[in-house]
């Protein structure tokens, strides 16, 4: 039974992208076959965020509109072919979405597929609330930081009760905390929000910690999910992610500072 | 030997508003002898229930009929219930109210300080159990088991238990008392239509805002010793009270 996976946040900026990427290419290296797609109609990010961007010929609006396939539009990844990428359209806005279209689209690729991940856009308005009204699961990526947390608890507000299944009161999405941009250090300075203090207010499943990682910048230039960057604290963070919602149990990592050694103390600063 | 003497400056009695939970009659016929039967059913369900409770009767159903008042008000206090007052009604039903100097009541909402009648003390609330026939008076309490969030709002027509936590940005509301067995971070309005017994009981107090029956107090002004400790709010004249409990 193919699952829909919904990857929010509310507030803007805080890693919905690099997320969906990465868990996207973590359960296609897991041999699922996984769909990503960008909800973000108007400000596409995805097909940079996975390196496709001059593969493009046909889009998530083409295919609501019936003017593509989805077969057509939907482009394979080169590192791995059990994921595959719908993009968005850059030339329209979120009207061009539709309930029936959308509902559409992942109907069909329900039938093939066994992960379906929405890469939502910010905001509650019409794109994310379509990107999540299909969802099985919902990711919430949040910041350590009141405004991120205070929007993810907004979000969560909305996928209890705008779903498709809060609508039809089936059991509802399931929801699992994702804290992205955790600085350890800064948490001990007292100048971010420790994973207490976000789990306190959301009570929510926590997924996993990604750390604060210059590699996430540099696998967003290259076009690469950080997720293949093995060597990288946030690439196993998302790894760690991914077993975890399979099923596996791993305990929580960079949730506190690493003890610097010698020469990280030599080198640091 | 009665004390003619007292003092001028002592005040004799006091006007005060207070507001009451009344059960409501609804008459849905104008057949006094099958009202009379069904009232005696019921009465000998819970006997002691309804012994001298008063009762508010709502002619609304009834009021382009012809409706013998008389009669509906001799069979009620029949079975040992006292109307206290009717609302609704055709000018002819209402005529003959203020004939026999019943008060007669708004519809929307019964303004308690207008009934003269010495009351008894309103029936417990849980009239639920009982099956009557008034839907009014079937409290509706609202049971919340997952997070409130930011920005919903959860409205209840009676009291409002809530075993999660409430988040900032988010509104609670309820007739009656609210309940709260986690962290108050929103806002929480208890007796929004005016009930100023109404209570909120929280077992973590950060709220934005806190109101009964329209006093209400914001986050500034609630002094931080309440706050993040287990309190119930009540309004004791006009004054909202925060206590640990």
């Amino acid at each position: 039974m193919a699952r829909i996976i919904v990857v929010t946040s509310g507030k803007g900026g805080v890693g919905k992208t690099t997320t969906s990427a990465a868990i996207a290419m973590g359960l296609a290296k897991k041999g699922h076959k996984t769909a990503v797609i960008d909800f973000d109609v108007g400000l596409r990010n995805l097909d940079l965020i996975l390196g496709c961007e001059r593969r493009v010929v046909y889009d998530f609006v083409n295919v609501i509109n019936e003017e593509a396939t989805l077969n057509q539009a939907l482009i394979k990844d080169k590192r791995c072919d059990k994921l595959f990428v719908l993009p968005a359209s850059q030339t329209r806005d979120k009207d061009a979405l539709t309930l029936e279209g959308v509902g559409k689209v992942l109907n069909e690729l329900k039938k093939t597929f066994k992960y379906i991940v929405c890469d939502s856009p910010a905001g509650i308005e019409r794109g994310a609330h379509l990107a999540m009204y299909f969802a099985d699961d919902a990711f919430v990526v949040t910041n350590p930081e009141v405004s991120s947390v205070r929007d993810s608890d907004r979000m969560l507000g909305i996928l209890a009760s705008k779903s498709q299944r809060a609508e039809n009161s089936e059991t509802p999405i399931k929801e699992y905390l994702l804290l992205t941009r955790y600085n350890p250090a800064r948490v001990k300075l007292g100048e971010m929000l420790s994973v207490e203090d976000v789990q306190d207010i959301l009570s929510l499943h926590l997924l996993g910690v990604i750390p604060e990682s210059q590699a996430v910048l540099n696998a967003s230039n290259s076009g690469t999910p950080v997720i293949l960057d093995e060597q990288s604290d946030a690439g196993q963070a998302y790894s760690d992610i991914v077993d975890r919602y399979l099923g596996e149990d791993k305990p929580h990592r960079f949730i506190d500072e690493e003890k610097k050694g010698l020469f990280g103390r030599l080198f640091r600063s | 030997m009665p004390n003619h003497s007292s003092s001028p400056t002592l005040p004799a009695f006091e006007f005060k508003s207070s507001v009451i939970t009344v059960p409501v009659l609804n008459i849905y016929t104008t057949d006094i002898n099958s009202i009379s039967l069904q009232l005696r059913e019921k009465v000998k369900q819970a006997a002691d229930f309804f012994k001298n409770s008063s009762v508010l009767v709502d002619l609304q159903n009834v009021q382009d009929q012809d409706l013998n008042l008389a009669l509906l008000l001799d069979a009620i206090h029949n079975v040992e219930i006292l109307p206290i007052g009717i609302r609704g009604g055709s000018e002819a039903q209402q005529q003959s109210a203020k004939k026999i100097q019943l008060p007669i009541f708004n519809i929307p909402r019964v303004s308690a300080e207008a009934a003269p009648v010495e009351k008894q003390p309103a029936p417990p609330t849980a009239v639920s159990n009982q099956s009557s026939e008034e839907p009014q008076n079937n409290t509706i309490n609202t049971l919340i088991t997952q997070p409130v969030r930011s920005g919903q709002r959860i409205y209840a027509k009676g009291d409002l238990v809530i075993t999660s936590h409430v988040s900032a940005g988010a509104e609670v509301m309820a007739e009656g008392n609210i309940h709260i067995y986690g962290a108050l971070r929103g806002r929480a309005l208890a007796g929004v239509l005016g009930d100023e017994n109404a209570r909120i009981f929280c077992t973590d107090l950060q709220a934005e805002l806190i109101s009964i029956a329209g006093n209400y107090r914001i986050s500034e002004d609630i002094d931080d010793g309440y706050k993040k400790i287990p309190v119930q709010i009540y309004l004791d004249k006009q004054a909202l009270i925060i206590k640990n409990t």
